[in-house]
């Protein structure tokens, strides 16, 4: 067992943040829940406001409690409450969450494989006699075969799948960027160099956000002019549900890169001291990881 | 004796009272409390559920419900037990007991962990809230799909199936957060000089269970949420017509649902062998292959998730690779029951309540599993899938293995926790109430699924009748059984005799050092192990 250069641990004071997102999150979720009642029940479409009006509430109450709980660690860290012990402790939650992270992207990469290699294959595969799909072929990028699902006609779309070699070639050199800049950010900030820590923080900020503007526009062209939307059967569910959650975790990501960014130049952090810089490198680092993934499987392969 | 080992340090003991204090608390114990609580009113709710079931399913026909609501009341039974009964129990002795065990003065990420809990009462809301709502003439009443979500049917279903579909989303969250907590805690808060291999084994058991959280439960996030996108945004992962396939839902949600199994039984696992040697006055037998065999049932678990749909049409090599790879696991576990009865042989015993549950546990998990191994064959489960015979198996494992597990852990900690002893006679009494009623409960069962009576079903032929209605008795036997342990935990609570600071005679152990009740803070200054 490692020994411990301050053996107190630090226990926080309670706080009402953790209840209170519960309570937020049971207000999203419901929310939600009613305003697309109307999906599966007619005549259900009255709630349609008041859950949309329940879901912003909820949506309010967690981006506030989260701020606001955030704001008390970033009190207590630079008040000396952490130390060596501590820090440890984050490191390895950050590091075990992150794993959860990968095992959420590795269900959508699961139901891409599991789609593209058995079921649309299998699906072009059955006897001529006994299928509905005759002249479907098994190809990827396939929209499915078509047909009746669960009493309305399916009419796949004509679709032209997203090529590697455009916008997101250039994605990818964003990303792979922004992580080279994030790392010289930290290495400003071993050596106690804080322009460079602004420099490399403000630029992979500027990265992260270019990306994320290239992705809203291919999202755009998909919709407008490739026929390519979440209905488009088997590519279409897996290509948008893939990067989109990408999409939604580089946001998280740029926020809290701009919040670092902040804090940085309000002077916090030191070389030996500065969790609250690497938790958020590493979630980019894992970010970026995620989308060569998505690079590989999604748009080229 | 209550000083010995332990340094007082006041500076947090002025938490907030009443109903603030359970909000906001960050103390190991306060949050332990409040799982332990929860889970055992979410029992009594999911059982008054089942006992509606049995009452429907005494006679063939159908008296009381109609087979909507039938349903709705087996998939939300089956929720609530796994999520909010059997997994918060898990959790709230890990709360209490690992940082006692280990010599740590709290878990790691004190405020993680109460979040952790308050996300567990707003999932119970989601869960139950349809069948309220259904009373005002909104929606359908719960998901009528039973606990497994299968499409097509969930994608037809109501706004129960939204419901149950955020309250697997909170869960999901609620758990892991707990196991980062716990991983964090057993990594970095363990006292000077306890190494991994000197862990009790109950730490053991938590520790291998928050891996197959971290790697598990994300995965089934992921399903759920193709499922609500299927539903409300046009996708179709589970549509043939679009390249889909519902059999990938269902493995997605099995790769998820096996892991789920051992994580209920896991923390079991770990301290059922710590009860044994403390009525056995003797060393648990084979540390070390306890916390091998612990691994390899962790590593198996996830790569034999296809053996709970057989019967769905996969091709024969995949059907032999599963068949194998889950047989391989009755190797290690055999290892475990072996282990757990040479921790007894020869030992100087005694029978407490505690003890009682657990040699009963031993035989009643025993039969659990056996019958888990007929089912993992190909061939054989053809006849039993999806028959009361795979019902009567599941229960075995997870109420005998589960929550009879659970409940030996509940008379064992129940004086260190609350200072006072139970009341032995009706600690007993609740024992061979429960251990006579389940086996009544389920062994009919048993033979209701080899004459091929599946379950799921509100009514059934005619030749059904007796088994059913012998089940149904000793069902609310059962059910009323519980009352008794109810009764005894709050008398426990309010009074009655002092415990002793070991409570138990052969009770070896960090927490056993400490008073009963332990202190607000336990452990502010780490003792040291040799």
């Amino acid at each position: 067992m490692t020994t411990h250069s301050n053996n107190h641990y630090y226990v926080p004071h309670g706080a009402l943040y953790p209840v209170t997102i519960s309570a937020g999150l049971l207000a999203l979720a419901s929310g939600f829940i009613f305003s697309v009642a109307t999906d599966t029940n007619k005549d259900l479409a009255y709630l349609q406001t008041p859950g949309k009006w329940m879901m912003y509430i909820g949506a309010a109450i967690i981006i506030l409690m989260t701020f606001k709980w955030l704001s008390a660690v970033v009190v207590e860290s630079i008040t000396g409450q952490y130390k060596q012990w501590e820090d440890k402790s984050f490191r390895i939650g950050m590091i075990a969450f992150i794993c959860s992270e990968l095992a959420f992207f590795a269900a959508f990469f699961g139901a891409l494989f599991y789609m593209r290699i058995i079921s649309v294959p299998d699906l072009a595969a059955f006897d001529p006699l006994f299928t509905p799909y005759k002249d479907f072929l098994g190809t990827w990028p396939s929209a499915g075969p078509g047909g009746v699902v669960l009493g309305t006609e399916y009419v796949p779309g004509k679709l032209t799948p997203m090529g590697a070699w455009g916008l997101p070639a250039i994605n990818t050199a964003l990303l792979l960027t922004s992580g080279a800049t994030i790392t010289w950010a930290h290495w400003g900030l071993l050596k106690d160099n804080r322009k460079q820590l602004i420099l490399g923080l403000f630029l992979t900020v500027a990265l992260g956000t270019a990306f994320l503007i290239c992705q809203a526009f291919e999202y755009y062209e998909a919709y407008t002019h490739m026929g390519l939307t979440m209905g488009s059967g088997a590519y279409g569910a897996t290509f948008f549900m893939l990067t989109g959650f990408h999409g939604f975790h580089v946001t998280l990501g740029t926020i809290m890169l701009i919040v670092i960014l902040l804090r940085s130049m309000k002077g916090h952090f030191s070389a030996k001291n500065h969790f609250g810089f690497e938790g958020v490198a590493w979630y980019w680092h894992f970010v970026d990881v995620v989308w060569l993934g998505l690079f590989i499987f999604v748009y080229w392969l | 004796m209550s000083t010995t080992t332990v340094a007082h340090h006041d500076e947090h003991t002025d938490h907030p009272t009443g109903i603030m204090r359970w909000l906001t608390t960050t103390n190991h114990k306060d949050i332990g409390t409040m799982y332990l609580t929860f889970s055992l009113i979410m029992f009594l709710v999911g059982g008054s559920m089942i006992l509606g079931i049995r009452a429907e399913l005494f006679q063939p026909g159908l008296q009381l419900m109609n087979p909507d609501f039938f349903n709705q009341l087996i998939g939300v039974h089956a929720l609530i037990m796994i999520f909010a009964a059997l997994m918060p129990a898990a959790t709230g002795f890990a709360n209490w007991m690992i940082p006692l065990q280990i010599g740590a003065p709290d878990m790691a990420l004190p405020r993680l962990n109460n979040w952790g809990f308050w996300l567990l009462p707003p999932s119970a809301i989601l869960l139950t809230l349809p069948f309220a709502l259904a009373l005002f003439g909104i929606g359908d009443g719960a998901l009528a799909t039973g606990w497994t979500f299968y499409p097509p049917l969930s994608i037809q279903g109501g706004i129960g199936v939204d419901f149950a579909i955020f309250a697997v989303h909170l869960l999901g969250i609620s758990s892991v957060l707990g196991s980062i907590n716990i991983i964090v805690t057993l990594f970095n808060m363990r006292a000077p000089g306890m190494t991994f291999m000197k862990m009790p084994m109950f730490a053991w058991g938590w520790l291998i269970t928050a891996f197959l959280l971290i790697a598990t439960i994300p995965v089934l996030a992921g399903a759920v949420t193709m499922l609500l996108t299927d539903r409300h945004f046009g996708t179709h992962f589970f549509d043939a017509a679009g390249g889909g396939d519902p059999i990938m839902f269902q493995h997605l949600f099995w790769f998820f649902g096996h892991p789920e199994v051992y994580i209920l039984l896991l923390p079991v696992w770990g301290f059922i062998p710590q009860i044994l040697q403390t009525f056995s006055r003797k060393p648990m037998y084979g540390y070390k292959a306890q916390v091998y065999s612990f691994w390899a049932i962790g590593a198996l678990s996830v790569v034999v998730w296809a053996h709970h749909f057989f019967t769905a049409g996969l091709p024969v090599p995949a059907l032999l690779y599963f068949m194998y790879s889950t047989m391989a696991i009755s190797l290690p576990l055999a290892v475990l029951f072996f282990c757990w009865i040479k921790t007894m042989w020869r030992g100087s015993m005694s029978f407490e309540t505690p003890m009682l549950f657990t040699v009963g546990w031993i035989i009643l998990f025993g039969i659990g599993g056996l019958t888990g191994l007929v089912l993992a064959d190909v061939a054989a489960d053809a006849q039993y899938h999806n028959s009361y015979f795979v019902v009567a198996h599941f229960h075995y494992t997870l109420f005998a293995g589960g929550i009879m597990g659970i409940m030996a852990g509940v008379y064992y900690w129940l004086p260190k926790m609350t200072g006072h002893m139970y009341n032995e006679k009706l600690g007993q009494l609740h024992f061979w109430l429960t251990a006579i009623s389940f086996n009544l409960t389920f062994i009919p069962q048993f033979f209701l699924g080899l004459a091929g009576m599946p379950r799921r079903i509100p009514d059934y032929a005619l030749q059904f009748a007796e088994f059913n209605m012998i089940s149904s008795i000793a069902a609310f036997v059962l059910g009323l059984s519980q009352l008794i342990f109810v009764y005894n935990i709050i008398s426990t609570v309010r009074g009655g005799k002092k415990a002793t600071d070991q409570v138990w005679e052969g009770a070896e152990g960090l927490e056993w050092t400490l008073s009963s009740p332990p202190p607000y803070h336990s452990f502010s200054e780490q003792p040291t192990v040799k």
